[in-house]
């Protein structure tokens, strides 16, 4: 690397020493990452590396609690989303970010804010025009439409002409989010061979990913990150996909490839469903897992499931199912209560007489729970949020496991748990699996995946295939992820 | 270019519908109705109702509600049977800060992350005890040219429709084609982009409210120039009409989907609702509760249509 | 057990400050005449908020945008119809009671199959329900003024050991409230539909059967309070629950139960029920006329909620 002071001042966008914790989350932990004019940054890591952490801060929605932000050598004391929006950055965001209400013209109008005065309309519907003619050509798209009605993928090219689209202030450094997560092989490459033409025009692009193949081959540069840190920095040419996994420290890889075989043909047939594509069936003990592109249907047939053997009128005694959501903040947690009513909520009937609940023997059962799982804590009366999200997502598991249901139902369960922990509920899951409960698996980590039994891959809402026995692994997975049979 | 229903203009099916219904059941029961006079008295009170119906939807545009429109609407009449006509420079002045004040109370929402029912619930309150400090008993009087403006008679339709459809045209304007109108329906759809944007929320949800305490005061205007008096609980009906009348016009609670022409069209429908009732002799006592059970009916409806364009969608 | 106290001991202790610092206020400018009297009145006043304001507050703890707007209509229609009933006849008075009940569990029926069926928000589903039970309760009252049984009378007017009667029974209701609510597994649920629907959802518990009999409660708990109400007040009025719909709302709010669901007390109901009955006699001791007692009551309701802070929206 050339002397870091030069970069500085030629960088578009330089971070150096970015700190920020989220309570006792460290999101980033000292991050120097630097964008050039007329380049592409590819930036890599496992979900809760802290990659969209570094980008909202390069966009300006937040502020580093320690740290610097430099641009074009200017030190920015006051960097916001208006500052860093008229300095050229843009930014396609992993959630599809537009106004479902309104139309694809008005959306255009909302994000450039210089757009007003009379006749803006015209004008609006010029510049998403044009800039969806240039980045996915013949996409056959109206800009009349209201973006609720458009499909996923008409939504996320939208997004993403938006953000080079150029309405008196140009787009210097565009910001990719996962942008090729609901768009098909064609539009991809659209959009990629579109990312280096824009860079050949001395643009700069960071760009995330979790297809690997698709950074190596894009990006000029590549950065790693894990926990926070960038672990790594190279030249794209100098990585390769072996390499970069490595370098993104899947430590669990070695261990997992020895997943044992295990047989499970024989076991009785505990809950069949038929959903689109390939019919699902589960037998008692099995770990399944439901893998493919994230957002294809996975979430969907466990939340179907959910419904179809749950009371929501009469309570249950004995359920069948239980849930162990992947999105805490939404359906997982109860922010205002203490860790111990959270654990006890599901199995509150085995914990009462007469509808009273016994706060003995909660308290009772929850201290033996946070002995088994280690969930770290001085006091169970502690509130929930005070915990770390790893140790939170353990309240979950443990209020699951507490359920006499038989089967487990796991939304995304890991996202964002360290590394510690996730070995130490692997090791549950196979034990509890051992005494004949199974676990039902959507996981958008590959190795996670490849611990399970049997695997169902998801495309487009679909069931397109089963893989079981020695056919689980990430290279079938991955094959199976894309070609799909619809 | 291909020919395509926009979903605003599905939105708007149910509405028109219920309204063509309506009209056509009442001048089937009722001939003589189908006159200038006839139709000036079946929508006589539609303008103060489809003001403040508009002015419901701009909270509603950004996911709030507004319980103490009705109890504004009747402090705005009493202002202005009092001293609107009697002092007219304090009166606006009076009026604006009213005005100020909705804006105050949007800001303060937002600011604090509080619930709209309840801040809005208390404002009720207050707005209802300056109504009884200024009229507390029924009284004061139109000012003349409110008055006048109330029963002007246009050719062609009455001063009633003649008003609505422009209400509904600027309402139109400013919510649907304006930047502003933009911007305040992208806050209801989707605050965090309009953030990330860079807009400032505060200042939407500011001028939402602003402009719905500037409708409401119009609302209070044009029901004093219909009823040529005052009293402190003279509107306190339009706090469930002007919400019903939103819903019933095809907008949404939350999501930012409001339609101006809609509201207008629902503040018609509830206009019109209560001379059919009358017309068909239900007992008065029902009158509220077939109110109620008109409301539930197009609510009935909505969902069904709502069920069968999903269905098509899913094809 | 501290941490107990923080949770369940900050918010309804400044109610029970707030009434106690304005019956302070208002026997000092009495002089300490009246003392008795005017607890014993705020007692039995009270004591009909206290009911109303239970129920309302189970449902306001289902979270986001659950209020039941039916309440007021239910009382009155529950008074008018079970002293119809009861017919000035002492032996009728249990049947007349369950009447009233019944009438409660019916209303509470209707709103929950319109929230399902309808899938509209409670608010408005409960507003319509409460048209529809409004115009019932003009129907059979038709302008008259039947007079409660002669010993029910008595006893909704007199004290036992110095505390109304009413105030007992509401003392009560309030006991029986606070075990479900801290003790058993409903108000578990409750709590947790509150703070989270689909985690509630997710974690196995009955979601629609408990907030079905959260509906119901609240509306047989409207309908005891109009049974009370009106052999109180010697009689049925249409417009006698009108004042319960707001009052409802504000008892919880002051008393400190989240109106973003999920966190409520029993306790805060009373001294918020007290408070608000104090406010009222102390500024007519002062001799401020209801102008300004309106005002008041809006800003105090205002100022809490901002106090408070609202931790999610309830838009």
């Amino acid at each position: 690397m050339a002397s870091s002071m030069d970069d500085v001042a030629k960088a578009i966008i330089a971070v150096d020493g970015a700190k920020v914790s989220f309570g006792a989350v460290k999101a980033l932990d000292g991050v120097t990452l630097r964008v050039m004019p007329g380049e592409c940054v590819g930036l890599v890591g496992h979900n809760g590396a802290g990659k969209s952490t570094i980008v909202s801060v390069i966009n300006g929605g937040l502020t580093p609690h320690q740290g610097t932000v430099t641009s074009d050598g200017e030190r920015q004391e006051r960097y916001g989303i208006n500052a860093a929006r008229d300095r050229g950055v843009r930014c396609v965001f992993q959630e599809l970010s537009l106004c479902p209400n309104l139309s694809i013209v008005e959306n255009t109008r909302l994000v450039h804010r210089a757009l007003g005065g009379f006749g803006w309309r015209s004008r609006a519907a010029k510049i998403i025009e044009k800039s969806l003619d240039a980045v996915f050509p013949g996409h056959g798209i109206d800009s009349g439409r209201t973006v609720g009605d458009l499909s996923i993928a008409d939504r996320q090219m939208v997004e993403i002409a938006l953000a080079f689209s150029d309405a008196g202030t140009p787009a210097r450094l565009v910001i990719l989010d996962e942008p090729t997560s609901s768009l098909d092989a064609s539009l991809a490459r659209q959009m990629l061979d579109h990312v280096r033409r824009f860079i050949s025009g001395g643009g700069s692009v960071i760009f995330i990913s979790h297809i690997l193949h698709e950074i190596l081959e894009t990006a000029d540069r590549i950065v790693v990150m894990k926990d926070g840190r960038v672990v790594a920095e190279r030249p794209a040419h100098r990585f390769d996909h072996h390499g970069l996994v490595e370098a993104m420290g899947s430590v669990a890889k070695a261990e997992t490839r020895q997943r044992p075989v295990r047989e499970q043909s024989a076991a009785p047939v505990i809950l069949s469903h038929q959903a689109a594509g390939i019919p699902f069936t589960a037998r008692s003990g099995e770990i399944i897992g439901l893998a493919g592109l994230a957002g294809h249907g996975q979430t969907e047939l466990l939340l179907a499931l959910h419904a179809a053997r749950s009371g929501n009128w009469l309570p249950q005694r004995n359920p069948l199912v239980t849930f162990v959501a992947g999105d805490r903040r939404l359906n997982g947690v109860f922010e205002l209560w203490s860790i111990m009513r959270n654990f006890s909520i599901a199995s509150l009937g085995d914990m009462s007489r007469r509808g009273l609940v016994l706060e003995a023997g909660e308290k009772t059962t929850a201290t033996a729970w946070k002995e088994r799982i280690e969930i770290r804590t001085p006091d169970l009366d502690n509130r929930i949020l005070s915990l770390s999200g790893g140790n939170q997502q353990k309240v979950l598991f443990a209020r699951a496991l507490a359920t006499r249901a038989p089967i487990v139902l796991m939304d995304d369960p890991m996202r964002g748990v360290d590394v510690g922990t996730k070995q130490e509920v692997y090791a549950i899951i196979r034990e509890e699996a051992a005494r004949g409960r199974t676990f039902i698996w959507y996981s958008t980590e590959m190795d996670e995946v490849c611990l399970c039994d049997r695997v169902y891959v998801f495309r487009e809402g679909r069931i397109t295939a089963e893989l079981g026995g020695d056919a689980v692994d990430e290279a079938n997975i991955i094959s199976a992820s894309f070609e799909g049979t619809a | 270019m291909t020919f395509r229903l926009s979903s605003d203009a599905i939105r708007l099916v149910i509405p028109a519908l219920s309204l063509s219904l309506l009209l056509a059941a009442v001048f089937w029961l009722q001939p003589r109705a189908m006159s200038y006079i006839g139709l000036n008295l079946l929508f006589n009170l539609a303008v103060p109702i489809a003001l403040a119906t508009i002015a419901q939807m701009l909270v509603m545009a950004v996911n709030d509600l507004d319980l103490s429109m009705g109890a504004f609407v009747s402090f705005v009449a009493c202002v202005t049977a009092t001293f609107l006509r009697d002092a007219p420079v304090i009166g606006i002045l009076i009026l604006a800060g009213a005005v100020a004040a909705y804006a105050a109370i949007g800001v303060v929402i937002h600011l604090r992350d509080l619930p709209s029912i309840v801040v809005t619930l208390g404002m009720s309150f207050v707005w209802g005890g300056l109504a009884v400090l200024l009229l507390p008993a029924p009284g004061g009087r139109a000012p003349d040219w409110v008055r006048w403006l109330m029963t002007v008679k246009p050719p062609l339709a009455p001063m009633a429709i003649v008003a609505s459809i422009i209400i509904a045209v600027i309402a139109h304007f400013i919510v649907k084609r304006s930047s502003l109108g933009v911007l305040i329906r992208g806050v209801g759809g989707n605050q965090r982009s309009v953030e990330r944007a860079g807009w400032s929320i505060v200042a939407a949800r500011a001028t939402a409210y602003a402009l719905a305490g500037l409708f409401a005061v119009l609302a209070g205007i044009a029901l004093v120039g219909l009823t040529t008096s005052a009293d402190a609980n003279i509107a306190l009906r339009y706090t469930l009409l002007s919400i019903a009348g939103v819903i019933l016009g095809g907008g949404e609670f939350i999501g930012g989907r409001v339609s101006p022409i809609g509201a207008v069209i629902g503040a018609l429908t509830l206009t019109l609702a209560g001379s059919f009732l009358s017309f068909l002799r239900i007992s008065p006592d029902w009158q509220i509760g077939a109110q109620g059970a008109i409301l539930i009916i197009v609510l009935a409806l909505r969902l069904m249509l709502n069920r069968l364009e999903k269905r098509e969608k899913r094809r | 057990m501290n941490a107990l106290v923080l949770q369940f001991g900050k918010p309804w202790i400044w109610s029970w400050l707030a009434a106690f610092v304005v019956w302070f206020l208002t026997i000092m400018v009495t002089g300490g005449a009246g003392t008795l009297g005017l607890s014993q009145a705020a007692l039995t006043f009270a004591a009909f908020s206290v009911i109303v304001g239970i129920g309302q507050m189970f449902v306001i703890t289902l979270g986001p945008g659950n209020i039941d707007l039916s309440v007021p209509a239910t009382m009155t229609l529950a008074g008018t119809v079970a002293l119809k009933l009861m017919n000035v006849e002492n032996g009728m008075i249990l049947p007349g009671l369950l009447l009233a009940v019944l009438i409660g569990l019916g209303v509470g029926l209707c709103n929950y199959t319109l929230i399902k069926a309808l899938r509209i928000p409670p608010i408005i589903a409960t507003l319509s329900m409460s048209f529809i039970v409004q115009s019932a309760a003009i129907w059979t009252n038709r302008g008259l003024r039947i007079k409660p049984p002669s010993v029910l009378a008595e006893f909704t007017t007199t004290n036992t050991l110095g505390v109304p009667n009413v105030a007992i029974i509401a003392f009560l209701i309030s006991i029986l409230a606070w075990i479900l609510l801290e003790k058993t597994i409903y108000g578990r649920w409750i709590s947790a539909i509150g703070q989270s629907m689909p985690a509630a959802r997710m974690a196995g518990i009955p979601v629609d059967g408990t907030r079905f009999v959260t509906y119901l409660f609240c509306a047989v708990l409207a309908s005891i309070s109009g049974y009370l109400l009106a052999c109180f007040s010697g009689g049925a009025a249409l417009n006698m629950g009108a004042e319960y719909l707001l009052m409802s709302i504000a008892v919880v709010v002051i008393g400190g139960t989240a109106v973003a669901g999920g966190d409520s007390n029993v306790p805060g109901i009373w001294g918020a029920s007290l408070f608000m009955f104090l406010v009222v006699s102390m500024l007519n001791t002062y001799g401020l006329g209801a102008g300004i007692r309106l005002i008041m009551t809006g800003l105090i309701i205002i100022s809490v909620i901002m106090l408070a802070g609202g931790r999610r929206g309830m838009r």
